[in-house]
């Protein structure tokens, strides 16, 4: 008897040798993909290195294609040293300031929502996650306006002074919250602060409850349960968040563009002397900072279990 | 039991953290139908549906809205097939210089993007590639793959290798596992990565100042109002726009996945 076999098709033939040699299908899988980031992205980072070794000529404005360090030792210069400086501080300001608000929001979605208030919570934070960056800083431009709902407020409920007072702090004041840091700190913190409550939310959700019930057995009060048992166990997700909220406000340049008393910050730097100045590789040189200090943060993010946590 | 009940203040809080991450976003609404025109008075003097009649007529809003879309098309679909194409691989198998991919992978969204931008910026001045459509969606692409490959790769651990053993012992081939087994049981999730790279593509701004040239999508369009306003008004209008074309992708990504054990969003 003869067993009448359909011909073999080429899908079949192919299908017979990809279960013979797996590794042939995972390259060809790869492959595309793996091209596109590698010769894209991996590639543009090194052209960006390689153009901050780069230097440029004082007289004729151009880009001199010759290895030197000239470039880097300009980013000490006062001026963008200070840029550099007032960067970090933002930075981690704006870190604390997501810590200390996403907090309550991180802890009740973990521990006390359910249902229909768990959905709501994850809608609450995602939402915001996800929405239109540019709306939602346009949104607070509106907000901290000298004319705008703020003021509005404070002048219906007789808080002006606060308000003014916080204005005339030296440094970090200014004419209008919209001019002043702390507008600037404000909008980051806003703009940031989802990124901050999603893996701290992970964390304290991994968090068990008879750990938290053991320490009130046991005499703790509340905020020895707070201190000595909630905020260790969390704390790979808070370190995961602070990734986030760190190294976005580093980046950015356009939050510091439209609030703020145009003061520099390295974002803008880049964006700046890449264009209007031309000087591309001080731009480049200004671009490493934020690798470096995001690669130091990693290593060290890493070491204490933040991963684990994402 | 008095642990099940949460503190007051603790509710207060959490409920006030909510409201303070929404209620700007419903401020604007309220602006687009302002009869103020020059400033940003609070509360509104009058309301008016003109602002929208404005902007409807304005051919610059249009083109913005069609390169906008146009990009965040194009990028999305690439986006998809690549993300696709690396997420089978990596929920497949082990092999050697894996951990690697993966940091590869997510590095276009784990550094900030004005490091993408300029990155690229100097790759296509290095090489005299001149500023276009192309060189945006290029950029948009690259920090598309990993929300795809995000929820790719989730639905992929979830799904058992049995089901693709027992289509190849029933006789299909490699084609028609795919056509009928797998694309059938990733379809949401990638459907859900689609929309939420749409959303990012669509309101994409510090990268594309860097790649896109003398071109304004809407965010660019946006942007320059901001710095230099001119209407603004019209401006609210705009930003409404682009808060509904991202809420929407990003609500329905929502509705797709959330009976998963992987809700689509929580890995921007």
């Amino acid at each position: 008897m003869s067993a009448v076999l359909p011909a073999k098709s080429l899908a079949d033939r192919l299908t017979t040798l990809f279960w013979r040699k797996p590794k042939l299908l995972l390259a060809l899988l790869i492959t595309p993909p793996l091209l596109w980031l590698g010769v894209i992205y991996l590639g543009s980072l090194a052209a960006l290195l390689l153009q901050s070794f780069y230097s440029i000529d004082e007289f004729s404005g151009m880009v001199v294609p010759e290895f030197t360090l000239k470039t880097y030792a300009e980013l000490l210069r006062p001026q963008n040293y200070d840029i550099i400086l007032r960067t970090l501080i933002m930075s981690a300001t704006v870190t604390l300031g997501s810590v200390i608000l996403a907090f309550p929001i991180a802890y009740y979605a973990a521990r006390y929502a359910k249902g229909r208030w768990k959905a709501v919570f994850y809608l609450g934070i995602m939402l915001p996650l996800w929405s239109s960056y540019l709306v939602k800083v346009y949104a607070w431009k509106l907000i901290l306006a000298k004319e705008g709902i703020l003021t509005w407020a404070a002048t219906q409920t007789h808080t002006n002074f606060l308000l003014d007072a916080a204005l005339a702090l030296p440094g970090i004041g200014g004419n209008s919250l919209s001019t002043s840091y702390i507008g600037m700190f404000l909008v980051f913190t806003y703009v940031w602060l989802p990124f901050m409550i999603l893996p701290m939310q992970a964390s304290l959700e991994r968090v068990p409850t008879s750990m938290l019930e053991a320490s009130q057995d046991l005499g703790a009060t509340r905020a020895q349960t707070f201190r000595t048992v909630i905020i260790p166990l969390a704390l790979p997700g808070i370190i995961a968040g602070s990734i986030f909220t760190f190294s976005l406000t580093m980046g950015d340049y356009i939050i510091p563009q439209i609030v703020g008393n145009s003061a520099n910050f390295i974002g803008m730097a880049v964006y700046q002397l890449q264009g209007t100045a031309g000087n591309t590789p001080l731009a480049a040189a200004f671009a490493v900072i934020p690798i470096v200090i995001m690669l130091i943060y990693l290593s060290l993010a890493k070491r204490a279990g933040a991963f684990d946590a994402l | 039991m008095r642990s099940d009940q949460a503190p007051l203040s603790l509710k207060i809080a959490a409920i006030g953290g909510l409201l303070f991450l929404h209620l700007p976003i419903l401020l604007i609404f309220l602006y687009a139908f302002t009869t103020e025109e020059r400033t940003y008075a609070f509360p509104p003097p009058g309301l008016t549906l003109h602002w929208f009649s404005v902007a409807w007529n304005r051919p610059d809003i249009w083109e913005a809205l069609a390169l906008s879309v146009k990009v965040a098309t194009a990028a999305t679909a690439l986006a998809m097939v690549l993300g696709t194409l690396i997420s089978a691989a990596m929920a497949q198998a082990r092999f050697f210089g894996r951990e690697q991919i993966s940091l590869l992978i997510i590095l276009p969204i784990a550094l900030p993007g004005v490091i993408t931008g300029m990155s690229l910026r100097s790759a296509f001045g290095l090489m005299d590639i001149p500023f276009s459509t192309l060189t945006i969606i290029l950029g948009h692409a690259t920090f598309c793959i990993v929300i795809v490959y995000n929820n790719a790769v989730a639905r992929f651990r979830r799904l058992s290798g049995g089901v693709l053993e027992a289509s190849a012992d029933l006789g299909a081939n490699a084609f028609q596992t795919f056509r009928y087994i797998l694309l059938p049981n990733l379809g949401t999730a990638l459907l859900a990565g689609g929309m939420l790279a749409f959303a990012l593509s669509f309101d994409e701004v510090i990268v594309t100042t860097f790649t896109a040239g003398q071109q304004s999508t809407l965010p660019i369009w946006m942007l320059e109002e901001l710095i230099r306003p001119r209407q603004r008004p019209v401006t609210n209008v705009v930003a409404m726009v682009v808060f509904a074309a991202t809420f929407f992708p990003i609500l329905l990504a929502y509705y797709l996945t959330r009976n998963g054990s992987e809700t689509a969003g929580s890995g921007k």
